[in-house]
């Protein structure tokens, strides 16, 4: 098509290489990313064919949450299982931060511990359960062990590659204005490091939420994760689809906390947008 | 008088075995006090390497370094270092990183409340010197390179050490704004009178700059040839079409390019085009 004299290129449309979004579409295609599934659920599970047992509608499941929150005592389960991820998180982050810090930075402590952890983090965090039943016994403070050895290894590599990334100019710089060691991995290091060590935190939270169904494997009687093990074995499928949806939602509260609190804390990070 | 700084038959080596490199062999060199001095070499000559052994961030495998008299055993807030760029702190606003060094027991030990009154002073000094007080309170990554650039270097005379070391720091800054620097660096020079060893990739500015002008050479890093600059020692912009100055910068160019090994690419490159043209 020939050009017209004073035509002037068009703003690119969203379906642009990398093409801009507005706000009011951003969160219009985000709802409709949340609720095409939930209006799929919803029509495949009203068919006529479909048993339950099989797959609950939305309403069921619904009606299972109250019932739940009535007659069962939602909150306590939801209380306990916030507890136990929480502790065993906590645990793993005071003990995997430091470690992650003199990993990142001395290169003798990288090597005795690094080929270590990393040989740990393959091994399965669920079949250290007969053991941790073993060691740490059937109380509280097992099913947080649990959770402890399913995220504190991987939380200490990612720390350690965190410190790592810190850049050498900005090292080397307080060395030459007369840093010591230790003001340089105080000063330096560490305050360099804390958007990424806080981002760690945020992605292994969500993996201390997966191993909460595993934590309450051992003995438990009480919690979201032990909920949904005993439906299934009375076939109460809708208080299965209860259990999974609210681990969803209480990780996606606490991502966002993250999220939030990285905003706070790094102001520097999030000049723009 | 002794010189500011003594690099006498330095040599390193980086790596063991076939993996053995030498970086530097038999470097001497006597840097006066107060003395502007630019190295310059093509890629692989060491003249980084010679910078970081003289702020201590590097060791030396032969030879010694004396900074004041004194063998260099490692850093010091007495030859503070100026970085191409990431050095800055980006969880400090522009005014903390300059008085960074404040924080470091080195810099509040033994101080009179006068002192430390007058540091702040100087703080304030160093902003304005800089031209940087508008973004006193500005986050560092809201800056432009060249104004990050005269971030790094007020916070590296802030402990006012009398040496400066600067490791190609306009090397990521576009032509103007490169200029600009040229005549704060040469200002801060003249006022503040460190001594100043200053690595470049770029001729032109390193003569700009300098009293000498030190051409190193690769394989081993050596030192080939000490140029003295024939400006005087006010520099203004306009010097830069002195036929004295563009002699030497065609001079040194030259020196480069017959030191760099460049003569086996030009080689390569024939072979490439000969087979082209089958």
């Amino acid at each position: 098509m020939p050009s017209r004299p004073g035509a002037r290129p068009r703003r690119p449309g969203m379906w642009a290489i990398r093409g801009p979004l507005s706000s009011r579409q951003y969160w219009l295609f985000a709802a409709l990313g949340l609720l095409a599934p939930l209006g799929l659920w919803w029509v495949v599970s009203s068919g006529a064919t479909v048993d339950k047992v099989f797959l609950p509608g939305p309403v069921d499941v619904f009606n299972r949450l109250i019932k739940w929150y009535a007659e069962d005592d939602l909150l306590s389960d939801m209380g306990i299982s916030i507890y136990r991820v929480t502790t065993g998180f906590l645990v793993s982050a005071v003990i995997a931060l430091p470690l992650g810090l003199l990993i990142g930075t001395f290169r003798p402590v990288q090597a005795v511990l690094e080929p270590l952890t990393d040989f740990i983090r393959y091994m399965p965090a669920v079949a250290f359960i007969p053991l941790v039943m073993l060691w740490v016994g059937i109380e509280e403070s097992s099913k947080i062990a649990i959770i402890f050895i399913g995220t504190f290894f991987q939380m200490v590599l990612m720390m350690a590659e965190d410190v790592r990334r810190v850049p050498l100019a900005q090292i080397e710089a307080a060395q030459t204005m007369g840093a010591t060691r230790g003001e340089s991995v105080k000063l330096v290091i560490f305050q360099s490091a804390k958007p990424a060590l806080l981002d760690t935190l945020r992605v292994t939270m969500g993996w201390a939420w997966t191993y909460l169904v595993v934590a309450e494997l051992v003995a438990a009687n009480s919690g979201l994760g032990y909920s949904i093990l005993k439906a299934q074995r009375f076939l109460q499928t809708d208080k299965i689809f209860v259990g999974i949806l609210l681990i969803g939602l209480i990780g996606l509260v606490m991502d966002q906390l993250f999220r939030l609190a990285h905003r706070k804390a790094f102001p520097w990070l999030h000049l723009r947008s | 008088m002794s010189p500011k700084i003594s690099i006498q038959q330095v040599g390193k080596v980086f790596g063991e075995g076939s993996h053995r490199v030498e970086a530097l062999k038999d470097v001497s060199l006597d840097i006066a006090d107060n003395e502007f001095v630019t190295f310059v070499g093509a890629s692989g000559c060491g003249k980084s390497t010679l910078l970081r052994i003289i702020g201590g961030l590097e060791y030396h495998t032969a030879g010694e370094v004396l900074a004041n008299g004194q063998p260099v055993m490692g850093p010091g807030a007495d030859r503070a270092m100026v970085f191409q760029h990431y050095s800055l702190y980006p969880w400090l606003r522009v005014m903390e990183n300059i008085k960074f060094s404040r924080r470091l027991r080195h810099g509040r030990e033994n101080l009179t409340s006068a002192e430390v009154e007058a540091a702040s002073g100087r703080a304030d000094a160093l902003l304005s010197l800089m031209g940087l007080n508008a973004a006193t309170h500005a986050w560092p990554n809201e800056l432009s390179g060249g104004m990050q650039q005269r971030v790094a270097i007020a916070r590296a005379l802030m402990g006012r050490p009398e040496i400066l070391l600067m490791d190609e720091p306009f090397g990521a800054l576009d032509a103007q704004t490169r200029e600009v620097m040229h005549d704060l660096i040469l200002h801060v020079h003249r006022l503040e009178k460190p001594t100043l060893a200053f690595v470049t990739h770029d001729v032109e500015e390193a003569i700009y700059l300098a009293d000498r002008v030190v051409l190193m050479a690769p394989r081993p890093g050596r030192i080939d040839t000490i140029y003295q600059v024939p400006l005087p020692a006010e520099r203004e912009q306009d010097m830069k079409h002195t036929p004295e100055f563009l002699r030497l910068k065609k001079e040194i160019l030259a020196r480069i390019r017959e030191t760099s090994g460049m003569e086996t690419d030009q080689n390569m490159l024939d072979q490439l085009n000969m087979q082209e043209a089958i």
